[in-house]
């Protein structure tokens, strides 16, 4: 049986890795739902990997002259680690063909970015990674503002969210990017969604994303404790309300097709997961936005429609 | 050894070659274009085991190059103006992840107005960025100066990004008879590239470019990358000679030509030397006893060898060819720096030339010298100067002239 036919290893949680891969005391705040998704990626991945990151604030992981990784690592800049991740890819190839290290001392290429980056301004040496077919996987913890600068608004904010930039009584006027779908439509080798308060999916994701080569994506929520307005202790029981409204869908797409992998059916209404977070105190006091309400609830139950 | 007739962009593509590079990040931009289109012709013809790969912009190609670089193989790369100006972030980050590889700039004035030709602006902006900086006369030198770039880059004790810079179209489309070095020596003298401890390797975690808190380890490291540049000079040197024992041509830090009992010098890099010893010669011919002063190396700035060059001459007549917007010649200010409470320091005299192109002739150095002498005799250095006619003027302002009517008619 070759390594990618191989069943996953991972059905219930007792089967994932806790070899505590990643280092803990860095200088991220608690309740971080993008280090926790990273977290569990890390333990799947392993250390045979080389992280490219963009400006973020994952970026501080490493601070001199301490690392949480067991890995490798490489800051580049905001705007082009997946060139980053090509450089090293390229290189590692290079060495090998020539004969100048053995085989054995590939690593996996992983970047590692915020949505900001992503879907702003990395976004063009993003697609460009694609369009190479770069052999690499794109992690991207999307907690869905500029973070690491105070949470103003990227283009991956969600519709009415309050931010550091949208202070309004609407908040964020636009609609949240679907990073997702730029992908797909671009046909990278893999895509899929994640988040930290689904292991076993991620876990299962994130194996079967190593096994593959080319360009993949795994996208995964990261509720934001001080970003969102939340007690860090919830930042887990956020994530679950996000898939369980239908807000956040679990998603694949391989070979042409984009799945559900978790259903959660009734879905919850969506006011749910809104009235715990600060960000969208707004559509509840002082008084109920019902349009407001409507729109992301029939915005939501479209995007599910979309998807089996 | 060859002697063939090379464009100063093929120079540049055989300099590489002769390197043995691995590795060629490209993304386009005129004038730079065939030095990239040379390279992968030969890599399309396995003459050249290198890879090439085209990014979306110049800020991902430095981006790749300083990866690669750092993971261990030979990188080259090369752009021009605005692609240096779009990657300039990535210089920074580049030189600061130590990265050593060839970066080849063929100068071209900075829009805005947009103009496809050149002047020092572009590179003269990445300047304070960590790269070494060298600068070619002539198509021979562009191809020296990579071979000298990389055996200074990579040193052990230097680990720091080299920029080759050439003019665009008087050098990189100019054809003048070059020597090519026979492989087998170039091959020894560049060596082979040792990317050291650092490199991205299963067996050897490492983490590169992480971020520091406070100014203490930030001032470690940039002063670490200063003393490091400092060095380049002595490793540079060094090669230099090298070279020089096994091909006869030297290619110092400093050139001086008729320099030692000149009363008048010129100040200058790049191809405009080649007229100004035409100036020189023709000086001398009507009994000025004129000289040249010319850096190749730029960054580290060869201070010593200025000042030692200089000493003793009654003027020099800097000709930049760019403009600090707001302050003059950014040649002038840093002889005038380098220079600065020297005892017997020569007067300088600023004179701003061959902006988008724009031609610096013989006749024109001679009266400038002309010029510095004169303020030498009154102890006064004159305001800078842009060197720029009446007829010029009127030239410009004709056709707006012309336009305005056509649209008025
Ligand atoms: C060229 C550039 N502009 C601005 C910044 C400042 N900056 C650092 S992190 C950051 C926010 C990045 O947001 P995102 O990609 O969503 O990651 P997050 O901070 O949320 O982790 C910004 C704007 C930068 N590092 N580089
Ligand atoms: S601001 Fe948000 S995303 Fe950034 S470290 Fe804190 S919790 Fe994580």
């Amino acid at each position: 049986m070759s390594d990618a036919d191989e069943p996953t290893r991972y059905r219930r949680m007792q089967d994932l890795p806790s070899t505590h891969l990643l280092g803990s005391g860095t200088s991220l705040c608690a309740g971080c739902g993008g280090l926790g998704a990273f977290r569990e990626l890390y333990e799947v991945l392993g250390e045979r990997t080389v992280v490219v990151n963009a400006a973020g604030c994952m970026s501080l992981l490493a601070t001199h002259p301490f690392t949480p990784f067991r890995g490798s690592w490489l800051y580049s800049a905001m705007a082009s680690a997946p060139a980053g991740a090509q450089g090293v890819r390229d290189a590692l190839d290079i060495l090998i063909a020539k004969r100048r290290i053995p085989a054995d001392e590939d690593l996996d290429v992983v970047v590692l970015t915020g949505d900001g980056a992503a879907s702003g301004m990395g976004l063009s040496a993003t697609s460009a990674a694609i369009d190479r077919g770069l052999d690499f996987i794109y992690l991207c913890y999307d907690n869905e503002g500029y973070g690491n600068t105070g949470q103003q608004s990227s283009a991956s904010t969600p519709h009415g969210a309050r931010t550091a930039t949208d202070r309004g009584p609407r908040g964020y006027p636009g609609v949240k990017k679907d990073l997702f779908a730029l992908w797909v439509a671009n046909r990278p080798a893999y895509a899929a969604t994640i988040i930290a308060a689904e292991p076993v999916d991620l876990a299962r994701k994130v194996e079967k994303a190593k096994r593959m080569k080319g360009p993949r994506l795994l996208l995964a929520l990261a509720p934001c404790p001080p970003g969102w307005g939340f007690d860090p202790k919830d930042s887990i029981e956020i994530g679950r309300l996000a898939v369980r409204t239908g807000v956040w869908p679990l998603l694949e797409y391989a070979d042409g097709r984009v799945v559900r992998t978790k259903h959660y059916e009734p879905r919850l209404p969506v006011e749910r997961y809104l009235e715990r977070q600060r960000r969208f105190a707004h559509l509840f006091e002082p008084r109920r936005d019902e349009q407001t309400l409507a729109a992301i609830q029939t915005a939501v139950d479209e995007a599910c429609a979309r998807v089996t | 050894m060859s002697r063939v007739l090379l464009s100063g962009n093929a120079a540049i593509a055989w300099g590489a070659r002769l390197a043995g590079v691995d590795y060629v990040p490209a993304f386009p931009i005129t004038p730079q274009t065939e030095i990239i289109e040379t390279l992968a012709g030969w890599i399309g013809s396995n003459e050249l085991d290198a890879r090439t790969v085209m990014f979306e912009s110049e800020h991902s190609m430095l981006t790749a190059a300083g990866a690669a670089a750092s993971t261990g193989v030979r990188v080259f790369t090369a752009t021009s103006s605005q692609g240096l100006l779009y990657a300039m972030e990535m210089l920074y980050s580049v030189a600061g992840w130590r990265a050593p590889f060839v970066l080849v700039n063929v100068s071209r004035a900075v829009a805005a107005p947009v103009t496809l030709h050149s002047d020092h602006g572009d590179v003269l902006a990445a300047r304070d960025s960590g790269f070494l900086q060298l600068h070619a006369a002539t198509c021979q030198e562009a191809l020296d100066l990579v071979l000298l770039g990389y055996r200074t880059a990579e040193h052990p004790d230097v680990r720091l990004p080299a920029l080759v810079n050439l003019d665009g179209f008087l050098l990189s489309f100019t054809r003048e008879p070059v020597e090519l070095p026979d492989p087998e020596l170039a091959r020894r003298f560049v060596g082979a590239f040792e990317p050291g401890a650092s490199a991205f390797r299963a067996s050897r975690p490492v983490s590169q470019a992480v971020a520091v808190l406070g100014g203490g380890p930030y001032s470690y490291f940039r002063y670490e990358m200063h003393r490091a540049s400092e060095h380049a000079g002595t490793v540079f040197a060094d090669a230099a000679i090298e070279l020089e024992a096994a091909t006869g041509r030297a290619n110092d830090a400093v050139e001086c030509y008729r320099s030692d009992d000149a009363e008048v010098v010129f100040f200058l890099i790049g191809s405009l030397s080649t007229t100004a010893k035409d100036a020189v010669d023709r000086l001398r011919e009507s009994g000025t006893r004129a000289g040249l002063v010319r850096p190749r190396l730029l960054r580290p700035f060869p201070t010593a060898a200025l000042r030692s060059a200089l000493h003793g001459r009654r003027a020099v007549a800097v000709v930049d060819q760019d403009l600090s917007i707001g302050s003059g010649g950014v040649l002038h200010a840093e002889l005038a720096g380098a220079l600065h409470g020297q005892a017997g320091a020569p007067l300088l005299a600023s004179f701003i030339g061959g902006l988008g192109g724009r031609r610096v002739g013989v006749d024109e150095l001679c009266s400038i010298s002309g010029e510095a002498l004169e303020a030498a005799s009154a102890g006064r250095p004159p305001a800078p100067r842009l060197l720029y006619t009446e007829a010029e003027l009127r030239e410009v302002r004709k056709l707006q002239a012309i336009a305005h009517e056509e649209r008025h008619r």
